[in-house]
């Protein structure tokens, strides 16, 4: 068998049934060896998007996300996918091909140092010198991908020993001296985490994108109810806990909602579950910290302390630990009125304006949206103002809010959406994105044809980067340069080139209709939403 | 304030980038850094000096833990350390200065490794403040190099670094 063979045996024994890639010359003999393989091949427009999609399928599935480019330009396309993987503590593998083991370090056509590129974001790497080694190689990425805080792991393998010839044995464990997650929480901070609890007068808990991963979302929702607490959520951490939970006050941070935001510096205890609070969630220069203190809960030693100073410490996984503080902890009744204190004051909150800066107001829109979508909908939202409404928007309440939280990368939605759709074929997806987003994974649409995705798009069209605009406002005394997108297309004439149906909408009755057409309309749909320029990002939230 | 931090690590290519790009996409700046094979053919040992606040050598030993090919970090306490490091100078010296350069390397313990008609190399160890002192006493001769291995370190009495990871 050739190291090529070995790398698709070994995903074939991984349970791996689809991966996203694109070949090139230094990564033909693995294609080849995907030919007659159980392991299905999605063919992306650009490489980035291949670990896009393989991120959104990770997110659905549960499972790592393979994703496969060639040396060089193939490989250093796909940086972005996997800098947005680390951030997100999403389980990627990603395979690239590297020129022959005499040429590395000549700088031949198509090479780059890609295990040196990609180091500083990924969770680990190899750049495999025989074939022997890569069964071995191949066990531990999976197992270092989807253990501990997930990641993206990384393997290049030189074209040779992509052909070079093996003895086939994979290994059925793993032995790495320095990798031992820790899963259960210190029984000594659980009791220390439960005095403090105890101590406090206006207890909140934060959860974290590390509530999803860790499928704590029940264990989370169970506690809180039970002692009465509540709870806020990171962008991140959108889904953990449905959006008519009694005790949610919605996303906090610099975009986040009022009732959220004022619960956080309300609280006089914040218990952070799997969320690393960085400086769009809570700005440390203006946090002061609750009176009693902060109890951090994260699977990765190295977030707690770092963003936030912490009191107690408990290194785990997210479920583990919150069902032994679910055990260990006795509720506190008072807990009750500032949990009722904090659902008044939520409940106040005023009513989507109507039609703020004219035109669609995006909070209605997706208010109308979500009366249309089932409530396991798949939401995967890309990065700027749209970002913002579809988060502060969301109301799936079994459903999935896909997006890039950390790297916060333009053109995500797409692709993921695609990956995600692939791992749940029977979900609704659905993909919102803007003016400036879309342009940058439109290549995609090619996929989405050639697989036969029913997957609905929401565009909204203001003409400009409304985020940057916003800013240029804000702090560049209304300066704007840069941000005009009125080059085009017409994206519904776009959509139709691929084949795929859509309409355009400008008024918030039309948005309504088109909303009803585009759900009724079967397989992929283009809504594109005139949105004002005017329109911002704050201001619009309600819960 | 200094602080000496062991790690011991997978003695294979690429771990060695991997650890000093931690540091300057961090923001560590290191004093110095010592790295060999240990009694293990298979895990090497790295002596790290980093000028910094408990905050600072907290997040360095948690960002070290966090590599795959990191197997032990432990920061080495004042009072519980044996450090040393080893510096080579090469001084200028005619024939009348040799005397006295051989009399202070005499008093500091250091010894005499080569000698040409102008100059003499000169082989030191011992703490890093005393061979700082060292290369103090030299600068009275014009020095044309000096090299320094950064500082190794180990614990004080029976205590190692962590008998349960090795192999042997």
């Amino acid at each position: 068998m050739t190291g090529a063979q070995a790398i698709v045996k070994a995903l074939e024994m991984e349970g791996v049934e689809l991966v996203f890639g694109y070949p090139g010359a230094a990564i033909c003999p693995v294609y080849d060896a995907l030919r007659g393989s159980r392991v299905r091949h999605v063919l992306v427009r650009q490489e980035q998007n291949a670990g896009h999609a393989a991120s959104g399928y990770a997110r659905i599935s549960g499972r790592p996300g393979v994703c496969i480019a060639t040396s060089g330009p193939g490989a250093t396309n796909l940086m972005t996918a996997l800098a947005g993987a680390y951030m997100d503590s999403i389980p990627l593998v990603a395979i690239t091909g590297q020129v022959a083991t005499s040429l590395l370090g000549r700088d031949v056509f198509q090479e780059v140092d890609t295990t040196g590129a990609a180091e500083p974001f990924v969770k680990h790497s190899y750049l495999a010198a025989r074939a022997s080694d890569l069964p071995r190689i191949l066990k531990e990425a999976f197992c270092i991908a989807a253990t501990g805080r997930p990641g993206p792991v990384l393997i290049d393998v030189p074209v040779d020993v992509q052909e070079e010839e093996l003895d086939f044995c994979y290994p059925d464990r793993v032995d790495i001296p320095g990798y031992r997650p820790t899963v259960k929480g210190h029984a000594g901070q659980i009791r220390r985490a439960c005095q403090l609890l105890a101590e406090s007068a206006r207890p909140l808990i934060c959860a974290g994108g590390g509530v999803l991963t860790a499928g704590a979302g029940e264990v989370l929702r169970a506690f809180a109810g039970e002692a009465g607490i509540p709870i806020v959520s990171t962008m991140m951490g959108i889904g953990a806990v449905a959006p008519s939970h009694p005790n949610y006050m919605g996303m906090i941070g610099s975009h986040g909602v009022r009732s959220a935001n004022m619960a956080l510096r309300r609280a006089d205890l914040l218990l952070l579950v799997g969320a690393r609070v960085g400086d769009r969630a809570i700005d440390r220069q203006s946090y002061e910290g609750g009176g009693v203190g902060i109890i951090h809960i994260d699977i990765d030693p190295a977030e707690i302390g770092k963003n936030v100073g912490t009191d107690v410490p408990i290194v785990g996984d997210a479920k583990t630990v919150l069902e032994q503080l679910q055990e260990a902890y006795a509720p506190v009744p008072a807990h009750r009125s500032w949990l009722m204190l904090m659902q008044q004051y939520r409940d106040r909150g005023e009513e989507p304006s109507a039609a703020g800066a004219g035109g669609i107001a995006p909070q209605r829109f997706f208010a109308g949206l979500w009366k249309l979508l089932p409530e396991d909908t798949i939401l995967a939202a890309d990065v700027g103002q749209n970002q913002i409404w579809a988060a502060a928007g969301y109301r799936g309440e079994r459903g999935a809010f896909l997006t890039s939280g950390g790297l916060g990368v333009m053109g995500y939605s797409l692709p993921a959406a695609i990956g995600a759709k692939l791992a749940a074929p029977g979900r609704v997806v659905c993909a919102t994105c803007g003016d400036g987003s879309f342009p940058m994974m439109m290549m995609e649409l090619g996929t989405l044809m050639q697989e036969g995705l029913d997957i609905k798009l929401v565009l909204f069209q203001n003409g400009l980067l409304g985020m940057i605009r916003e800013l240029q406002d804000r702090h560049f005394g209304g300066r704007h340069i840069a941000i005009d997108l009125s080059g085009g297309p017409d994206f519904v004439a776009l959509a139709a080139a691929y084949g795929i149906p859509g309409l355009c909408v400008e008024t918030q009755a039309e948005a309504e209709e088109g909303i009803r057409r585009m759900m009724e309309t079967p397989g992929p749909f283009l809504l594109v939403c005139k949105v004002s320029p005017q329109e911002d990002s704050h201001g619009q939230a309600v819960l | 304030m200094k602080h000496t931090i062991s790690v011991l690590v997978e003695n294979h290519a690429g771990v060695l980038s991997k650890i000093s790009g931690l540091f300057s996409r961090r923001g560590f700046n290191i004093d110095s850094l010592a790295v060999g094979v240990t009694e293990d053919a298979g895990i090497s040992r790295m002596t790290i000096v980093v000028d910094g606040d408990d905050y600072l050598v907290e997040q360095m030993e948690k960002q070290l833990n966090k590599l795959i090919d990191v197997i032990k970090v432990k920061t080495i306490t004042p009072g519980q350390i044996i450090a040393r490091e080893l510096v080579l100078v090469k001084v200028s010296s005619t024939a009348a200065q040799r005397g006295e350069i051989m009399n202070i390397a005499e008093i500091m313990g250091a010894s005499i490794i080569d000698i040409s008609p102008t100059t003499l190399t000169l082989q030191f160890a011992d703490t890093a403040e005393q061979v700082d002192l060292f290369e103090k006493l030299l600068r009275q001769y014009k020095i044309r190099e000096v090299v320094r291995t950064g500082t190794v370190a180990l614990e004080k009495g029976v205590d190692t670094i962590d008998q349960k990871v090795r192999k042997f």
